[in-house]
């Protein structure tokens, strides 16, 4: 597998994991200017890690939905170009400043990714979406956001069973998040995370042509 | 075509632009940056993400900082700091009991126990140590006591109604299960229902255990004063009101005193069909 430009493998304490050069945010490990990006914390450190095809090189343009504390969106914006990270809940937003904070390209949106007419005043078309949001309505989240990519452009999702339905079958549930995808999207892999997350799909799509 | 964020703005009004990618919108995205050079915003695309940089920054900070300082906000941490004494204290409070048992004899427990052993005048070194962590178990427990008076004080003004309800400390433990008077608003009333009976309820879903009928609401002498077989009832009925009181809070603000009547109706017929029965 090939790994986007500014992302490296390096050792910590006797492990190799991937890393990306910029300031730590949440008592990762480094190596000089490098950190470590955990895959344990991470879904698509996970994604990177066990070789799926995500297709980023390096410098794109993304729109990051599901923020949160900004562990993986600091990480993305350290090798990628401009980053638009939405978060909707105040206290993780809080942690996420703190890590926009020396990264002149990470611009933080307080908003809703069920609603993306309140951001598509200040998010220009991006290379690529990455979504992490643990809601409902993942699929509808994914088919929402698909106006903000071009026809080469990808959705990098991390879907979580549990958010749509605890009790059911996390299959079942995979099966229905991504019929709803396929509505906008060209799926071209899935794979599930573990060990490094449980009960979680990671998905590459790319828009079908309108 | 739709405006984005730096149309009208002065590209040195940082407040201003801040504001309009708060409440601003678009029916869809556009190669802004490139608009922003055309229009004369900017000079160069640098200067476009630098100016842009600014802006979300300080939208996203002062949204969370109003968000965050709100007043239901703040009742959530006084809540949870509440029970953190409380439970902390009790805990605190039955190590003194175990260690003074050793010592003195005495077989008593919980707080009161911690108050009797922190005013003992023993001066052996033992004595001391434990003097001293039954002053600090009795200042916790006194803690939770300042903090249960701030929320009595303080939730009747962030939730008028359901604090008339239930009381200004479940109304506040209500409210910080929910994540914030809105969000409990927004709650179906068999949720509200079934606050803080989260793993009773996940075992019920996974199958076999049978399913919760109150979480929190426990509390209330509606449900712990009905007897146990019409319970779920009147869990349901309370709820049911707590939930609208919560969305008057939320949504209009003025206070109901007719649904505390309404309520105490209901809940007196249910309570009556133990005794019809016997």
């Amino acid at each position: 597998m090939t790994l986007p430009d500014g992302v490296e493998h390096h050792e910590f304490d006797g492990e190799t994991g991937i890393a990306t050069r910029g300031e730590p945010v949440y008592g990762e490990p480094t190596d000089g200017p490098w950190r470590r990006w955990d895959p344990h914390r991470s879904k698509l450190g996970a994604m990177l890690e066990l070789g799926m095809a995500t297709g980023l090189t390096g410098g794109e343009t993304v729109l990051y939905l599901g923020a949160a504390a900004g562990t993986t969106v600091s990480h993305v914006a350290d090798f990628c170009g401009p980053t638009y990270a939405v978060e909707f809940a105040p206290r993780p937003m809080r942690d996420l400043l703190a890590a926009a904070e020396s990264r002149p390209r990470l611009f933080p949106l307080l908003k809703d990714a069920r609603k993306p007419e309140t951001y598509a005043h200040v998010v220009e078309p991006v290379d690529v979406v990455v979504q992490d949001v643990a809601t409902r309505g993942q699929g509808r989240v994914a088919t929402l956001n698909r106006q903000f990519l071009g026809d080469d452009g990808r959705l990098l999702a991390a879907i979580k069973a549990r958010s749509e339905d605890v009790t059911a079958d996390p299959r079942a549930v995979f099966d229905d998040v991504l019929a709803d995808i396929e509505a906008e999207y060209e799926v071209l892999e899935t794979n599930e995370l573990d060990p490094y997350h449980d009960d979680h799909l990671g998905v590459v799509a790319t828009p079908r042509d309108r | 075509m739709t405006d984005g964020w730096f149309a009208g703005v002065d590209a040195d009004d940082v407040a201003a632009a801040a504001a309009r990618v708060r409440d601003g919108r678009a029916d869809g995205p556009d190669d802004w940056p490139t608009r922003a050079v055309e229009t004369g915003f900017v000079a160069d695309e640098t200067a476009y993400y630098d100016r842009l940089k600014d802006a979300t920054m300080a939208a996203a900070e002062t949204a969370v900082r109003e968000r965050e300082g709100a007043d239901d906000r703040q009742l959530v941490h006084a809540v949870r700091a509440m029970a953190d004494c409380e439970r902390t204290a009790n805990e605190l409070a039955e190590r003194v009991a175990e260690w003074a048992g050793s010592r003195y004899g005495e077989s008593g427990s919980g707080i009161d126990c911690a108050r009797a052993v922190a005013t003992r005048e023993n001066d052996a070194d033992a004595d001391r140590a434990l003097r001293s962590l039954a002053e600090r178990t009795v200042a916790l427990a006194d803690e939770a006591d300042s903090l249960r008076a701030y929320i009595e004080r303080t939730a009747p003004a962030v939730a008028p109604n359901l604090s008339m309800l239930a009381g200004p400390v479940l109304a506040a433990r209500l409210v910080a299960l929910a994540g914030g008077l809105e969000a409990l608003a927004k709650k179906p009333s068999g949720t509200v229902q079934l606050l803080g009976a989260e793993d009773a309820l996940f075992a019920h879903l996974q199958g076999g255990a049978p399913s919760p009928k109150h979480g929190v609401i426990y509390t209330h002498e509606y449900v712990r004063g009905t007897r146990p077989e019409d319970r779920g009832s009147a869990s349901r009925a309370l709820a049911g009101k707590l939930s609208i009181a919560a969305r008057i809070d939320h949504y209009s603000g003025d206070r109901r005193p007719e649904l505390a009547e309404e309520l105490e109706d209901r809940i007196a017929t249910i309570q009556a069909r133990g005794g019809a029965d016997a």
